[in-house]
């Protein structure tokens, strides 16, 4: 094995309240190839940002060819040789192929002028298209490629500028299984060439595939390296688990009752030819998990009325609905609390107050007009009951914290009579002790009658709160799990596609 | 009234003060009656602006619908003898259906707001031209509509004082626009969705609905201030009758307060911008200040109100950055730059 000529050492990063990174140390070797992996969360982006120059490490050294520095920058980054390829590309697709490979150093001619040797810029482009085996050419339009052409774009970006290690983040994750098979061969062609390439992913098979290594991040720290020899799924889930839960788990009060929202069948837009039916009972709380794009988040907007549904048929308490628009789902007493918190669950330079009346508004109407002392009583009730932290519910949303303004979100929804409340990422970016409250209210709103659907990437959340999960892959659900059969260890089998074998303990 | 709304009556006391130093004819009663009858007029479809801008949109037909439906009113009225409140019935009926057509348009075939509104004040002034052959529409010797002409053009002594009915009507709208806006659940919802489309319709808002309420009203108001401009005109040429009034109307919305990317704005601060730029108007005349600067210095003043307002709002930001902050949160910092700019 050739010296690395990247090295990584004790690289840690912390968020004010978060430690991303603890203490990691990478090596990369000309022509290497190195997996990483790791469960939603684990720092590997962290880890590449740093690598990209983008994220500046709290402490540890980066070695590029014996030099030794704190940080990058990204002109450092890519001067050394590392270029990216992202996981939502970033391409310009009002620009041809071979534009957008040599955007911002187009050659040029005329003088003064500037002008874009078109000439030049494709006899340039030709090359990297023959390297990486492309059937089009640098004058197609970025908009005409698809997405795994345009993952090739990327590539020869990155070629472009000489680099010597590649970054790849979850590079398969929308591509076709032929799409796949053809990335994985450029990939052994880049190696062939002396590239290294390190790639992000979820999928182990490909691990298995193409990695001389496999590195698996766990909280923030490595937790172990796997080489060739070693590779296999099972070694490397265990990699990637291999930690006690703290127990969270309170039972309910009173076994789930009977069926409140039943899927069945429902198709969605992103998944077309997958069908996904579970049945969600009164007073339970259903972890839906799986890996980002799944499919869950999808799932709840279509049951929320955002997104149509394209096939198969929702029934409410047996009834069935068609949730249209977000309102109709609204009045058949479906709640959602979204992922994008700020984007889609607040108007963050409004006050506290307003947000938890506005899906309610008709509910405090005097005379036609808004009774404003009603809706600052409510949301002083709901303050206290959801502890939220602010010192007047005329606060504007945006100044809180994260785990405040989820429980403005909740707010909303409670002062209104929930029968099925959707919860998408419901502890995202909050702190440990509000968590802590919202899942206590989660139990006791199951108590209560609700039934729940808790979409969560989190592994503790969706062990330690559930009453059952459910597990999606690819857009289908692959599995469900009860709560004998619990562990990050099931969960995370399914969720990669693989079938779980029903041991009971 | 907020805070923004008390500065610009302050700006307004002092450029009224400074051009009554000058030229004291500013407060003779004859003067300010008839600038109060402008600021009735131009307050009326300035708060319809103020609607569409609240929810996120832009009307720029506002000028050249003003001149359609004038010309449309006074050939009714005068050449084919309709009875006058009919008349006003059919002319406000326009204006909502051509606001339903805008608010259809923008919300079900998402063309960009501008551009619709821009095709349509090219398409009305077209219309308006094509409609009288390019002749001023007119009354007539002999014509005498007194009811009407004395409702909508009239003045009526208050405490020896002329006051111009279009005043009174901007009051009444201001009122209804302000408990709407400010006190109803509709006006919450203008709001949310100009605030945030997409948490409003997470919200259960028809943020559709809404969007396409707030076009159709400006479309009625425009159109009521049509009626007022044709009577007080008495004679319309269709070229330019109402031309630039679309940016009167955006001018007064943004000085009082609205932003053009949605989810703000007052009625007070809309109405007490429309009087700013009356009172400039009156300025320019005034002060002997050659007409022909009248936008250029209207212009000037708005900048430099905006430039003063923005001055203002970053330093309040940078003075006390961490101010009204109980937790200190990662989320909040990038919030804190999108306030600023």
């Amino acid at each position: 094995m050739p010296e690395p000529f990247l090295e990584l050492v004790d690289i840690s990063k912390s968020y004010p309240g978060v430690v991303a990174l603890d203490h990691v140390g990478l090596a990369v070797s000309p022509g290497e190839v190195i997996a990483l992996i790791g469960e939603n969360g684990a720092g590997k982006s962290t880890l590449m940002r740093v690598l990209g120059g983008v994220v500046e490490p709290s402490g540890g050294t980066i070695r590029v060819d014996g030099a030794e520095r704190s940080a990058l920058t990204v002109a450092e980054a890519i001067a050394a040789g590392i270029a990216f390829v992202h996981q939502e590309l970033n391409l310009f697709d009002n620009l041809d192929v071979a534009g957008n490979v040599f955007i911002g150093r187009e050659p040029v001619h005329g003088g003064p002028l500037r002008l874009i040797d078109r000439k030049a810029l494709y006899a340039r482009t030709q090359p990297l298209l023959d390297r990486l085996g492309a059937d089009f050419a640098p004058d197609a339009p970025l908009a005409d490629l698809s997405l795994a052409q345009r993952q090739l774009v990327e590539i020869m970006k990155a070629l472009s500028l000489e680099a010597r290690l590649v970054i790849m983040d979850e590079p398969t994750s929308s591509l076709t299984l032929s799409e796949t098979d053809r990335l994985m061969r450029v990939i052994a062609g880049l190696k062939a060439d002396g590239v290294s390439i390190i790639f992000i992913t979820h999928r182990l098979n490909e691990v298995m595939q193409c990695a001389d290594r496999a590195v698996v991040l766990r909280d923030g720290r490595m937790v172990g390296a796997l080489t060739r020899a070693e590779l296999s799924p099972a070694a490397m889930i265990r990699l990637m688990i291999g930690r006690d839960l703290k127990s969270l788990y309170v039972p309910p009060a009173a076994p789930p009752g009977e069926a409140v929202l039943d899927i069945v069948e429902a198709v969605t837009d992103t998944y077309p030819e997958r069908a996904v039916s579970l049945s969600l009972r009164r007073g339970e709380i259903l972890g839906l998990a799986g890996l980002v794009g799944s499919g869950r988040t999808e799932l709840a907007r279509v049951i929320f009325g955002v997104d149509p549904l394209r096939g198969g048929v929702i029934r409410l308490e047996g009834d069935p609905i068609r949730a249209a628009s977000p309102r109709a789902a609204i009045d058949h007493g479906i709640y959602l609390i979204p992922e994008d918190r700020k984007g889609c669950g607040l108007l963050l330079d409004v006050s506290i107050a307003e947000n938890i009346s506005l899906p309610d508004l008709s509910s405090y109407l005097r005379f036609f007009l808004v009774n404003t002392a009603q809706e600052t009583e409510n949301a002083r009730t709901q303050r206290e009951r959801l502890k939220i932290r602010a010192p007047d519910v005329g606060t504007t949303v945006g100044s809180l914290s994260g785990g405040n303004q989820q429980k403005v979100v909740l707010a909303k929804w409670l002062s209104m009579r929930p029968k099925v409340l959707i919860f998408d990422e419901p502890t995202r970016g909050v702190d440990v002790g509000a968590k802590q409250e919202i899942y206590e209210m989660l139990r006791r709103l199951a108590d209560a009658g609700v039934a729940i659907l808790m979409i969560s990437s989190d592994m503790e959340e969706v062990i330690g709160v559930s009453d059952r999960i459910a597990v999606m892959h690819e857009g289908a659900i692959s599995g469900f799990l009860d709560r004998s059969q619990f562990s990050e260890h099931n969960v995370l089998q399914l969720a990669v596609g693989h079938a779980v074998e029903m041991r009971v303990p | 009234m907020n805070k923004k709304d008390l500065s610009l009556l302050v700006l307004i006391l002092v450029v009224g003060a400074v051009v009554a130093f000058i030229n004291p004819r500013f407060l003779y009663v004859g003067n300010l009656s008839n600038t109060l009858n402008q600021v009735g007029m131009f307050g009326i479809f300035s708060i319809a602006e103020a609607f569409v801008i609240i929810i996120g949109g832009i009307e720029l037909s506002v000028g050249s619908v003003i001149a359609l439906l004038g010309v449309i009113f006074i050939d009714l009225i005068v050449n084919h003898d309709v009875n006058w409140v009919l008349a006003v019935a059919a002319i406000i009926a326009g204006g909502l259906v051509i606001g339903l057509v805008h608010g259809a348009l923008v919300t079900r075939m998402h063309i960009q707001p501008f551009v619709v509104t821009l095709c349509g004040l090219l398409i009305y002034r077209g219309a308006a031209r094509y409609y009288t052959e390019d002749a001023t529409a007119g009354f007539g010797f002999g014509a005498s509509f007194p009811t009407l002409e004395w409702l909508t053009a009239g003045r009526t002594n208050v405490l020896g004082f002329p006051l111009p009915h279009s005043v009174m009507a901007l009051v009444i709208v201001a009122g209804v626009a302000w408990v709407l806006l400010h006190r109803s659940v509709f006006g919450r919802y203008l709001y949310a969705v100009g605030k945030n489309e997409e948490a409003a319709r997470y919200s259960g808002i028809r943020s559709e609905r809404v969007m396409i309420s707030a076009y159709v009203i400006c479309g009625g108001l425009t159109a009521f201030a049509a009626i007022l401009f044709a009577m007080y005109t008495r004679s319309i040429s269709p070229a330019v009758h109402g031309s630039f009034y679309e940016l009167y109307a955006i001018a007064a919305a943004v000085l009082g307060g609205c932003s053009l990317r949605g989810g703000e704005g007052s009625i007070i601060g809309v109405v007490l911008g429309t009087v700013l730029l009356q009172v400039l108007q009156n300025l320019v005349n005034l002060l002997g200040i050659p007409s022909s600067l009248n936008f250029a210095v209207m212009g000037a003043v708005i900048l430099i109100g905006v430039l003063a307002d923005q001055y203002l709002v970053q330093r309040r930001h940078h003075v006390s950055p961490a101010k009204g902050r109980g937790q200190t949160s990662v989320a909040a910092a990038p919030l804190e730059r999108v306030k600023v700019d």
